[in-house]
């Protein structure tokens, strides 16, 4: 057992879980998207803010920025400790990325529920 | 002709600074032979030569090393298989410290074993005779069992590379779920609790190099998923 404090869920076998499940939600949500911009030729702002001021849309979109998060979190985790040896270098590096996601998460929130 | 190009990886502690490639010209005589043949004609040459073999027949896994950039057993290499444009290239196997030469210190490699506690648990008094395994369940263990432990899958993990000390590797963890998956062993759920960090299990990708390399044709790849899928079941 490898005791580990800086993964999302404490252990391998729920961060291996969440990776996977958020890896649906993205490839739903991005399908989604690319078959809603398929099939709305002249597509204007209109529209796509139409889009985006339904409820269900900006919870099926908080749920992506969400799993975003989270699989964003658990990847980059990985490859910190794959690459990061001196635990100095890493924490910081392990700081900056989890700094510049949840920023990146309450602007996404903002940027659904603003217009 | 038949000449071989063989450049090998030298490296002697008490002499050298750094390792160097080595080159040899070995008469092959136009036949088809092992690798490990090759390595007995530069030794020939060159006395000084390390490098580990036993069995030469594949059982005791001694030969392992690193064969024009793919790990194998030296002995049950024939030259048609890895020999390209005339050349080979040995070097030992990658991601280990080398003591000498193509001798590699396997130290991390039998602690990772170790870890996984490669024996039957069964606190059961034992029966008169023997503990008996119906045919299906004897079944789950072809492809386990045959292991031989020469670390070639190991050594051309690249998640073994980067942590050789927490991360059990495709040798161990084929082990690992040898003893989870037979129907004698009851300490299934302790060794599952020693698994579930994110290093054990989880640092494997499934890049499946360990299953391109594997002289005994096994698939540690699968006995991952098995043992992922064990850990979900048991989890809640």
């Amino acid at each position: 057992m490898v005791t580990n404090i800086t993964n999302l869920g404490r252990s391998g076998l729920s961060d291996w879980l969440v990776q996977r499940a958020s890896a649906i939600v993205l490839a739903l949500y991005t399908l989604f998207i690319v078959g809603y911009l398929l099939f709305s030729p002249g597509l204007d702002y209109a529209t796509w803010s139409g889009l985006f001021a339904q409820t269900w849309m900006r919870i099926f979109s908080l749920l992506a920025f969400v799993s975003l998060s989270a699989h964003a979190w658990v990847g980059l985790w990985t490859v910190t400790t794959d690459y990061l040896k001196p635990t100095g270098i890493r924490i910081a590096a392990q700081s900056i990325i989890i700094l510049a996601i949840f920023v990146f998460l309450v602007w996404g929130i903002q940027v659904l529920w603003g217009a | 002709m038949s000449t071989l190009q063989v450049s090998l990886y030298r490296y002697n502690p008490e002499t050298d600074s750094a390792p160097y490639m080595e080159e040899f010209q070995i008469d092959t005589q136009g036949r088809d032979i092992m690798v490990l043949d090759v390595l007995h004609m530069v030794k020939e040459q060159d006395s000084g030569l390390a490098f580990r073999r036993s069995c030469r027949e594949g059982v005791c896994g001694s030969d392992g090393m690193n064969m024009n950039g793919k790990n194998g057993l030296a002995c049950i290499t024939p030259l048609s298989e890895v020999v390209k444009k005339g050349k080979l290239t040995l070097r030992p196997l990658p991601g280990l410290p080398v003591i000498r030469d193509l001798v590699v210190d396997m130290g991390l490699f039998y602690k990772q074993y170790e870890r996984i506690q490669p024996y039957l648990q069964n606190e059961t008094p034992a029966p008169a005779i023997e503990r008996l395994q119906s045919p299906e369940e004897r079944d789950k263990l072809d492809g386990l069992y045959e292991c031989i432990l020469c670390a070639c899958c190991s050594t051309s993990c690249p998640s073994f590379w980067w942590n050789p000390d927490k991360f059990v590797g495709p040798a161990g963890l084929l082990q690992a779920y040898r003893f989870l998956a037979d129907s004698r062993d009851e300490a299934t759920r302790e060794r599952l609790s020693e698994l579930e960090d994110p290093f054990s299990v989880f640092r494997c990708r499934g890049i499946m190099n360990c299953v391109a390399v594997c002289p005994k044709g096994l698939n540690p790849t699968r006995a991952i998923g098995k043992i992922r899928e064990m850990l979900l079941a048991n989890a809640t």
